[in-house]
């Protein structure tokens, strides 16, 4: 288990400290990884989280990160293939650039702990574990699918797993993670509430509000903004009044907030463990803004004449696979005859699952009446 | 006349009146650099420069109640969602503060402002992006809903909408947007509250807008060359205000009547004209009214479930010959 290997180290604890009012506004400033903003009543909140450094995952653990990467990365270039043979309907949003955001953050954290996320959902849905046969079965609308075909891409769960969804309407997952970190904080429990979201939806009201409750009653949420800087064709320039994110959480809403190399699976999971031992403490929330890039379009049909090829390219370089191949190169536990073995392999898999969930029955028409009431009133039928 | 899409006929619309009133301007998601998610708005950056054809965050109740507020002070915002499922996260906007500041400062103030953007199931999208919202809004006393089924329906009506001094609901469809139409050169505009004729005939009246009128002409032509049965396709346009007297007029003439939307059943438009029709034309109907609409239950990913729950040219086919008493 991954998480076992979060070893207590330096004592994290929400440091607060009295400064002067400064006119009207607020300001802040970061120094060496302590991050000062300072609001309007003059006290400042402060984060003493720090990535944990000192944490050295194992070979074992990182060459189980490296499949899983590029499963989800192989699993959505067949998405983007059945897409185009029109297997696949409504909107599909790959996952393709960020796979270390998910791969990284859920491998720091337990199986118990709730993952919350919007709808560019596979690659969270497969690093929490779900198998890829009723994730391409749900893409194709089959009865075998994750949500017997109601929900599709956009829309997948594991009640089972914690994985709560999978949610399409920008912002509205974000104060459902307010409700998990609740009831995880009112049983007791020993939980985390891991809540996944885009740029642009940190300008929804929801985000907000979610925040403040957050902030309120100190629930054990880690917020993460997947920072690709664009929703939709909208860089995050356009979007955001004030684009250090951090800055609009920790004066605001009196949570905490770091920026996370997305790119980088190591640092991704180094951060997660530190913000998880600061959520299980009972000190609240943390936010992380993790800075990442989405290769493909935002969704199927997207022409991008927002960014230029250059730019795909520039982000390109720092792959987060490819950056994790070096790691594990490096440390001699990988190389390219095995690198080519793991890619025919899961390839293969994949392959497989798309072929078996295409096979797959439709749901009966019948269907449709159920899964909205637990209780059903009668068949209400012109 | 020229033959243009629906999604041009619209953007001629808001360009002329953007022309002719420099107090007009759109609001909403990618409408600017990105010449809208679905086009319409292509090319209005260029024309009117980023103050008038504004790019907005994912903010909808923000710019909902930004576009609100300016029409209080007498601008003539257009808010596009980029579907009418978002103006659910701006609904205490649209619903309350829209249509309700005239009537609660005693009518010293006014609202025109247009919410326009894609309503219906669309195309696989799951149950929260799939909303048919004519019902919902149509509901609310202080708004008018509009929901044009042509380009030149599309086009004459937006203008009226963007020139009305009350809160305006304009429905769009994603799937019609490449529809194309005859829309003239010359300036016109369209009243509200006058239903059109989409189809003429003498055994049963149907009424229907939008793309379910679409599927409606579709089920008629079909009765048509199969049974000879000749349907009268009324299309309201608008929804609020509604054309009883033209519904009326109609089922006069065929004394049979059959609604078709695509929304739910339950509390839904046709509902509304039933009942408005047993209240005032009673004697005239000789069957019940019969109200075609997608199945109660929310909109499924899987597409045969999605295409059994939308209401199909079958489907309205079927419950004509039921209405008319049909039988062969
Ligand atoms: C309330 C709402 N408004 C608009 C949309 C349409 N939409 C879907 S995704 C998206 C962009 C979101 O960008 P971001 O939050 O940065 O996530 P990313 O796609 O980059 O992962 C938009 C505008 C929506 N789904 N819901
Ligand atoms: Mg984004």
């Amino acid at each position: 288990m991954p998480w076992a290997m979060a070893t207590p180290t330096r004592t994290r604890g929400f440091f607060e400290a009295l400064f002067f009012h400064v006119g009207t506004g607020f300001w802040g400033f970061s120094c060496g990884g302590l991050i000062l903003a300072l609001n309007g009543k003059g006290v400042s909140v402060t984060t003493l989280v720090e990535p944990q450094q000192k944490i050295d995952p194992s070979p074992s653990q990182m060459m189980d990160w490296y499949r899983q990467m590029v499963l989800i990365r192989a699993f959505e270039m067949r998405c983007a293939q059945s897409y185009q043979q029109q297997k696949i309907g409504g909107f599909c949003h790959l996952y393709v650039g960020q796979e270390a955001v998910a791969v990284g953050s859920i491998a720091a954290v337990r199986p118990s702990d709730y993952v919350i996320t919007a709808y560019r959902d596979h690659g969270h849905a497969i690093a929490r574990g779900m198998d890829i046969h009723p994730l391409f079965a749900e893409l194709y609308g089959k009865k075998t699918g994750c949500s017997h075909g109601k929900g599709g891409s956009m829309h997948f769960f594991d009640a089972e797993k914690n994985f709560f969804g999978g949610h399409a309407i920008v912002g509205a997952h974000i104060p459902l993670a307010t409700g998990l970190g609740w009831a995880a904080k009112y049983r007791k429990e020993d939980r985390v509430v891991l809540c996944y979201f885009g740029d642009g939806a940190i300008n929804q009201g929801s985000f907000h509000e979610a925040l403040n409750l957050a902030g309120l009653f100190k629930l054990p949420i880690i917020f993460m903004v997947e920072n690709n800087g664009y929703g939709m064709g909208t860089h995050l320039h356009r979007a955001s009044a004030v684009t250090d994110l951090k800055l609009r959480t920790g004066d605001a809403y009196g949570i905490p907030g770091k920026d996370v190399d997305g790119m980088d699976c190591v640092a991704m999971y180094r951060m997660m463990v530190a913000a998880a031992e600061y959520c299980r403490k009972g000190n609240g929330s943390i936010f992380l803004d993790v800075k990442t890039y989405r290769y493909r379009g935002h969704s199927m049909s997207d022409p991008q004449k927002y960014r230029t090829k250059e730019e795909v390219a520039q982000y390109q370089e720092h792959d987060p696979i490819g950056r994790l191949e070096k790691q594990l190169k490096d440390a001699h536990v990988l190389d390219d005859k095995k690198v080519t073995q793991i890619s025919d392999e899961i390839h293969a898999r994949v392959e497989a699952a798309h072929e078996k969930a295409d096979a797959d029955a439709y749901p009966d028409t019948a269907d449709v009446w159920s899964d909205i009431y637990a209780n059903p009133y009668g068949d209400y039928k012109l | 006349m020229p033959e243009i899409q629906m999604r041009e006929a619209l953007n001629q619309a808001m360009c002329e009146e953007m022309q002719r009133d420099p107090d007009v301007f759109l609001i909403g998601e990618e409408v600017a650099e990105y010449d809208g998610a679905y086009k319409v708005s292509q090319g209005m950056l260029a024309k009117f420069g980023p103050m008038r054809v504004v790019d907005a965050p994912i903010s909808e109740c923000g710019f909902a109640g930004l576009g609100v507020g300016a029409a209080m002070v007498g601008m003539r915002p257009i808010i596009e969602f980029m579907t009418f499922s978002f103006s659910l996260v701006a609904f205490d906007q649209v619903v309350n503060n829209a249509p309700k500041v005239r009537h609660m400062s005693g009518g010293q103030l006014k609202v025109p402002i247009v919410f326009r953007g894609i309503s219906g199931p669309g195309q696989q999208l799951g149950a929260t992006h799939s909303w048919t919202v004519d019902a919902l809004y149509t509901h609310v006393p202080g708004l008018k809903v509009v929901c044009p089924t042509t380009a030149y329906d599309a086009k004459g009506l937006l203008k009226t909408a963007i020139r009305d001094d009350d809160p305006v609901i304009f429905l769009e469809n994603e799937s019609m947007y490449g529809l194309r139409g005859e829309v003239p050169d010359e300036e016109y505009l369209l009243p509200f509250g006058k239903a059109d004729i989409k189809r003429e005939g003498t055994d049963c009246t149907v009424v229907a807008w939008g793309h379910g009128c679409l599927t409606a002409l579709a089920a008629a032509e079909k009765l048509h060359k199969e049974h000879g049965i000749e349907v009268e396709v009324v299309d309201p346009r608008t929804l609020r205000p509604l054309d009883m007297p033209a519904i009326i007029a109609s089922v006069q003439k065929t004394g049979y009547c059959v609604t078709v939307e695509e929304g739910y059943p339950q509390c839904g438009i046709g509902s509304e004209i039933a009942a408005q029709l047993q209240e005032n034309c009673f004697g005239y109907l000789d069957n019940s009214v019969i109200r075609v609409a997608s199945l109660d239950v929310p909109m499924p990913y899987s597409k045969p479930l999605l295409q059994h729950v939308l209401p199909g040219v079958d489907r309205v086919a079927d419950a004509i010959k039921k209405a008319i008493y049909f039988q062969g």
